[in-house]
C-alpha cells in the first residue's frame, strides 16, 4: 500500500503514526531507536550520536528525512494572484525554477506559519510549511481560479546538507548540479523517474533538498549512501538539525513563534516585524492578508523585538528569562544551544520593545542541574545582528566539492 | 485621473438615495447609479400586469425615520400617505376576526386576560423597541476599539437598558434573545391572537415562532413606531413614492441620479477605490464609493474577494442572507369578500396566521428546503385607498407569503406555481371566490427577489436580523461602521446597522461616516 492509499484509506485510524517510505533504511541506521512524532510520522531524534551527526553537517554531509513536511501543490490561472494575497512577500519575484522563503499572516498581521514556495514550472507552485494549512488555503481560495492539492504524502523529501553534498549529488548522476544557485531548482533523471533538487535547506550550509515520488524513495537513499560513503555521508536526526538551524538563524514554528491561528491569548502571536522578518513584507502589493494591520503597526510601533543573542558562559539558556540591568523581565529565550562551530552560547529571544537594541545591557537567567542540584547563573547577553554561522560556501556558485 | 471629490453611490435604493441626499446637502458632488429603470430598489412601485400597479417588494411603511423625512422634506418632495396607522385584522376562516391596533382590541372576542395582556404586551414591547430606536441614528461602537467614542457608544446602550428600571431591564435581558412562542404562551390564551402576533416576529426572517432571535426581530420591527413613526402606513402611489421623494430631495440638493446604469465593478488604485466601471464600459472616477448593494454583492460581486483580506472575506461569506419570504401580487376584477369582514376593514392589514402551531409547521417545511404547504400571509389591498393603482372597480392585492426558502429545491416554475396555488387556496378559504376574481398574478420567490432587486439571497433585510448580525456586528464585526476595509469604500444599505425595513437610517449614518472620515483625514 502506497503512502497515499494508506492515508486516504478509511481504516487510517488503526495506525495513527506513519512511517516514511525511507523508514526501512532509517530504522536500520537508528541504532539508538529514538523517535518522536512529527506531523503523524515517526522521525528520528538522533541515529548514533547527535554531535557526530552535527559534525557531518558542517564537515561532510548528512541526510534528513523531510517527508513529513506539509506540502501543497498550487496551480491554476490565479495561482500567482492567490499566493500573493496569501503571503507577505511578492511572489511574482520568485521566477520559475526558484524557491522563496516566506511567511503568511492572518488579518491582524500575525504570523500563521513560515515556509517555502517552490515555483516548479511556470504557474506551478508548491508550498512547503511546518503546520497543516489546507483549511487556511481553502479559505483563501474563495474568489480565485486556483487548484490546491495537499501532496504531503505523495512526495518524499530528503535534506542533504553539508560541504560534500554537491559532490555526492554529482556522483549519483545529477550532472551540472554544482551550477544551481542558492534557492534554485533543478530536475534530473534518476532511476527512470524525475528527481527534483533544490539548493535549499535548514542548516545555513551548502546543501540541497531532494524530492522524489515514494516508489523511488529507497533507490534514492541507497544511491546517496552508496556513492556518498567516501564523502562521509551520515544520517541525521532532529537534534543535529536543531543546532544547525539556530546557528543559521532560522525560526521554527511552535518554538520561536506560536502560529496565530492556534493562539488563544491575543498577545501570544507575533507579527513579521516582531520576528525580525520585516524584509519579507512587501507593502507595494495592494492586498495581502495582514497588510492593513501591519501598516498600522508600522505607524504605532511593534510590541516585541526578535533578537539573536550571544550569551556569556557555556550553559545553553533554554527558556531563560531575559532581564534588563534593573532586574526587570524584558523577554524570554525561544531557542538556545551551544554552537560548536561558532564556539558560542547562542540563543533567539523575544523581547518587549524597546529592548534588544545593540548595546542594551541584558541578562539571561540560566538554570542547570548537576546530580539533582539546581544551579543558577546570570549570564550577560549581547545582541548580534549577523547569523552565527554563514560560510561563503553556502552561496558560492558553482558549488565546490570539498 | 481620479476625481477625489466625487462620491459615487452604487444603487438607488431608499438608503442610497438618503445617503446621496445627505452628502449632496453637505456640498459633495454625488452621482447615484441605479441599475434598474427606476429608483427605489426594494421600495418601488411597479406595474406587474397592464394597469395594475403594486409595491414590488416592501409593501408597508412602518420604520421610515421621521427625522429623515423632516430633514429631507419628503412631504414637499411629493410624499403623501394613502393610509397611516393601519389596524391589524387577524383573519379567522369562520369569520371570528380580531381587529386591533396599538394593543387595543377593536373588534372580536378575547378573554379579559387577553385584552389586558395585549395592552401590556404592546406597551412593554414598544418600550423595549425604544432601546433599539435610540440606536438607529448612532454609529455602532467598534468592538474592542477602545477609543473614547467607542466607550461612550457602548455606555449609552448600557445606560438605555439600565434606565428601563429594574423590572423591565430584567425582562428585556430575559426575552431579547429568546423566541416569541415562549413569550406569547406566557401571556395569551387566544390561538388566533398568538398566531397573528407571532407573524410580526418572523416575517422576512429565517425564523419560526420557536426560533430564538424572533423577539429581537419583533423589536426591530416595532422600533420605527417606538421612534415616532405612525406605524403601518401606505404611501399614495405605493412604496416607490418614498424612494421618489428621496430622489427628489437628493436632486434638489444637487445630486445626479442616473437610472438604467448598472455598475459592473468598483475600480481600485492600489489599495483605494478609484471609481466604478459601468456595464456599458463607461468609467466614472471617484474618491469615495458608497454601496447600497448588499455586502456580498458589493464586496464579492463588484469589488472582488481577492482585494480583501481572507478573515474578513470569510466573515462576510458567512453573513446569513438567505431570504425566507415570497411576495404575491394579484390583480383582481373586484374587491374580494372576506368572510364576515366589512369592505372598510379589508383596507387594513390582514394577516393569516391562525395559531402558533400553524406558523411553526409552515416554517418546518422551509427548514428542509420546501415552501410551506399551508403558508402564512400578510395581506394589503392598497387599491382600496389609492385608486391610482388599479382600473376603476378593480383591485390589487399584495401579500407577503411565509415561508419560501432561498433553496434550489424550492425554486423554479414548478415551485412558483405550487406556492401560488397554495397561497390562493389559503386566501380562498378566507375569501371564498377570490380565486375566480384573479385576472393576473405574480409570485416572487426569494430567487426572483434576488434577480429582480439584485439582493444576494433575496433577503429583504440584506441579511438576517439576529443578535450575531446586529449593531456592531452588522454585517460583520470589524466592518460595522459603514467603512469597509478598503480605502474609500462604504456600505449604506440594509446589510448595515440598523438593518432592513424602509427606514433610511443606514443611508444617513453612512453619509455621516463618509463626512467624519473626510474630516479626520
Amino acid at each position: 500500500m502506497s503512502i497515499k492509499d494508506a492515508m486516504g484509506h478509511k481504516e487510517h485510524f488503526r495506525k495513527c503514526v506513519w512511517e516514511s517510505p525511507f523508514h526501512p533504511r532509517t530504522a536500520a541506521l537508528n541504532i539508538r531507536n529514538e523517535w518522536h512524532r512529527w506531523k503523524d510520522y515517526s522521525t528520528a531524534d538522533a541515529f548514533f550520536d547527535e554531535q557526530l551527526e552535527y559534525a557531518a553537517i558542517r564537515n561532510a554531509c548528512a541526510v534528513f528525512d523531510l517527508t513529513p513536511m506539509t506540502k501543497h501543490l498550487i496551480t491554476g490561472p490565479d495561482a500567482l494572484a492567490f499566493l500573493n494575497r496569501l503571503v507577505t512577500r511578492d511572489v511574482a519575484k520568485i521566477r520559475p525554477g526558484r524557491v522563496g522563503y516566506t511567511i503568511w499572516c492572518d488579518d491582524n498581521g500575525q504570523v500563521i506559519d513560515d515556509g517555502t514556495i517552490f515555483h516548479l514550472r511556470e504557474g506551478v507552485y508548491r508550498l512547503c510549511s511546518q503546520e497543516r494549512q489546507l483549511d487556511w488555503l481553502t479559505r483563501n481560495a474563495f474568489g480565485f481560479d486556483v487548484t490546491i492539492v495537499e501532496d504531503t504524502h505523495d512526495v518524499t523529501g530528503l535534506a542533504l546538507q553539508g560541504p560534500t553534498s554537491c559532490a555526492v549529488l554529482k556522483a549519483i548522476g545529477c550532472t551540472g548540479v554544482q551550477n544551481l544557485k542558492p534557492f534554485e531548482i533543478g530536475f534530473y533523471a534518476f532511476a527512470g523517474t524525475e528527481l527534483t533538487v533544490s539548493r535549499t535547506g535548514f542548516t545555513g550550509d551548502l546543501g540541497y533538498e531532494l524530492w522524489i515520488d515514494p516508489e523511488h524513495a529507497l533507490e534514492l537513499w541507497d544511491a546517496l549512501f552508496d556513492k556518498g560513503k567516501i564523502h562521509g555521508i551520515r544520517p541525521m536526526g532532529t537534534h543535529a538539525l536543531e543546532v544547525s538551524r539556530i546557528e543559521a538563524g532560522f525560526l521554527a514554528a511552535q518554538v520561536d513563534f506560536h502560529p496565530a491561528d492556534q493562539a488563544i491569548m491575543i498577545d501570544r502571536s507575533r507579527s513579521p516585524f516582531e520576528l525580525d522578518l520585516g524584509r519579507l513584507v512587501d507593502f507595494s502589493k495592494p492586498c495581502f492578508n495582514g497588510r492593513r494591520a501591519l501598516l498600522e503597526e508600522q505607524k504605532k510601533g511593534s510590541r516585541y523585538r526578535f533578537v539573536k543573542l550571544d550569551i556569556e558562559g557555556n550553559k545553553p539558556a533554554r527558556s531563560a528569562y531575559i532581564y534588563d540591568k534593573d532586574k526587570n523581565v524584558v523577554g524570554t529565550v525561544t531557542s538556545a544551544e551551544w554552537s560548536p562551530s561558532a564556539k558560542k552560547n547562542i540563543a533567539f529571544a523575544s523581547l518587549h520593545m524597546p529592548w534588544g537594541r545593540p548595546g542594551d545591557e541584558l541578562w539571561a537567567e540560566i538554570y542547570y542541574q548537576r546530580e539533582l542540584k539546581w544551579y543558577k547563573v546570570m549570564a550577560r547577553c549581547h545582541v548580534t545582528e549577523q547569523p552565527f554561522w554563514d560560510p561563503p560556501r553556502r552561496r558560492a556558485t558553482p558549488a565546490a566539492d570539498f | 485621473m481620479t476625481d477625489r471629490n466625487r462620491i459615487v453611490v452604487v444603487g438607488g435604493g431608499h438608503n442610497g438615495l438618503a445617503c446621496a441626499a445627505y452628502l449632496a446637502r453637505a456640498g459633495r458632488e454625488v452621482v447615484v447609479l441605479e441599475a434598474a429603470a427606476q429608483v427605489g430598489g426594494a421600495a418601488v412601485t411597479r406595474e406587474f400586469s397592464k394597469d395594475f400597479r403594486v409595491s414590488g417588494c416592501a409593501h408597508l411603511s412602518y420604520l421610515l425615520d421621521q427625522g429623515i423625512a423632516r430633514e429631507l422634506k419628503l412631504a414637499s418632495h411629493g410624499l403623501k400617505w394613502a393610509r397611516e396607522g393601519l389596524k391589524t385584522v387577524a383573519l379567522s376562516p369562520a369569520g371570528d376576526h380580531l381587529v386591533y391596533k396599538d394593543g387595543q382590541l377593536e373588534t372580536g372576542t378575547l378573554s379579559d386576560g387577553d385584552r389586558k395582556g395585549l395592552a401590556e404586551y404592546h406597551a412593554r414591547m414598544l418600550k423595549f423597541a425604544r432601546i433599539l430606536a435610540k440606536q438607529h441614528n448612532r454609529k455602532p461602537p467598534r468592538l474592542g476599539g477602545g477609543g473614547r467614542a467607542e466607550l461612550m457608544g457602548a455606555a449609552a446602550l448600557g445606560l438605555d437598558i439600565r434606565l428601563l428600571g429594574r423590572e423591565d431591564m430584567r425582562e428585556f435581558l430575559r426575552i431579547a434573545g429568546i423566541n416569541i412562542y415562549d413569550v406569547l404562551e406566557e401571556i395569551f390564551e387566544s390561538p388566533l391572537l398568538k398566531g397573528a402576533l407571532a407573524l410580526d416576529a418572523v416575517m422576512g426572517a429565517n425564523l419560526g415562532p420557536r426560533s430564538n432571535n424572533s423577539v429581537l426581530a419583533l423589536l426591530h420591527r416595532l422600533s420605527g413606531q417606538a421612534a415616532g413613526n405612525p406605524g403601518l402606513s401606505i404611501p399614495a402611489g405605493g412604496m416607490g413614492s418614498i424612494s421618489e421623494a428621496m430622489a427628489a430631495a437628493a436632486r434638489a440638493a444637487g445630486a445626479t441620479i442616473r437610472t438604467a446604469s448598472p455598475v459592473k465593478r468598483i475600480t481600485l488604485e492600489v489599495d483605494r477605490v478609484s471609481g466604478v466601471e459601468l456595464e456599458s464600459g463607461e468609467m466614472i472616477t471617484a474618491g469615495t464609493v458608497v454601496s447600497n448593494a448588499d455586502p456580498a454583492r458589493t464586496l464579492f460581486g463588484l469589488l472582488g474577494a481577492r482585494h480583501l483580506e481572507t478573515g474578513f472575506v470569510h466573515r462576510v461569506r458567512h453573513f446569513r442572507n438567505k431570504g425566507m419570504a415570497a411576495k404575491l401580487h394579484l390583480a383582481l376584477e373586484a374587491l374580494p369578500s372576506f368572510t364576515r369582514l366589512s369592505s372598510e376593514l379589508a383596507g387594513e392589514r390582514l394577516v393569516i396566521s391562525p395559531d402558533l402551531v400553524y406558523l411553526e409547521h409552515a416554517f418546518d417545511a422551509a427548514k428542509y428546503g420546501q415552501c410551506s404547504p399551508e403558508p402564512a400571509l400578510e395581506i394589503t389591498i392598497p387599491s382600496l385607498a389609492d385608486k391610482s393603482l388599479a382600473p376603476p372597480g378593480k383591485h390589487v392585492l399584495s401579500a407577503i407569503v411565509l415561508y419560501a426558502p432561498f433553496d434550489e429545491r424550492a425554486n423554479g416554475d414548478a415551485a412558483r406555481r405550487e406556492l401560488l396555488d397554495r397561497s390562493l387556496a389559503v386566501l380562498d378559504r378566507h375569501a371564498p371566490g377570490l380565486r375566480r376574481q384573479v385576472v393576473a398574478s405574480e409570485l416572487l420567490l426569494p430567487a426572483d427577489i434576488e434577480r429582480e432587486f439584485r439582493i444576494t439571497g433575496g433577503h429583504w433585510h440584506h441579511g438576517e436580523l439576529a443578535l450575531d448580525q446586529f449593531m456592531m456586528m452588522r454585517p460583520v464585526p470589524g466592518a460595522a461602521q459603514y467603512e469597509m476595509p478598503i480605502g474609500g469604500l462604504y456600505l449604506c444599505g440594509a446589510g448595515c446597522h440598523p438593518g432592513g425595513g424602509v427606514m433610511g437610517s443606514a443611508g444617513r449614518n453612512a453619509a455621516n461616516a463618509v463626512l467624519a472620515t473626510e474630516r479626520a483625514a
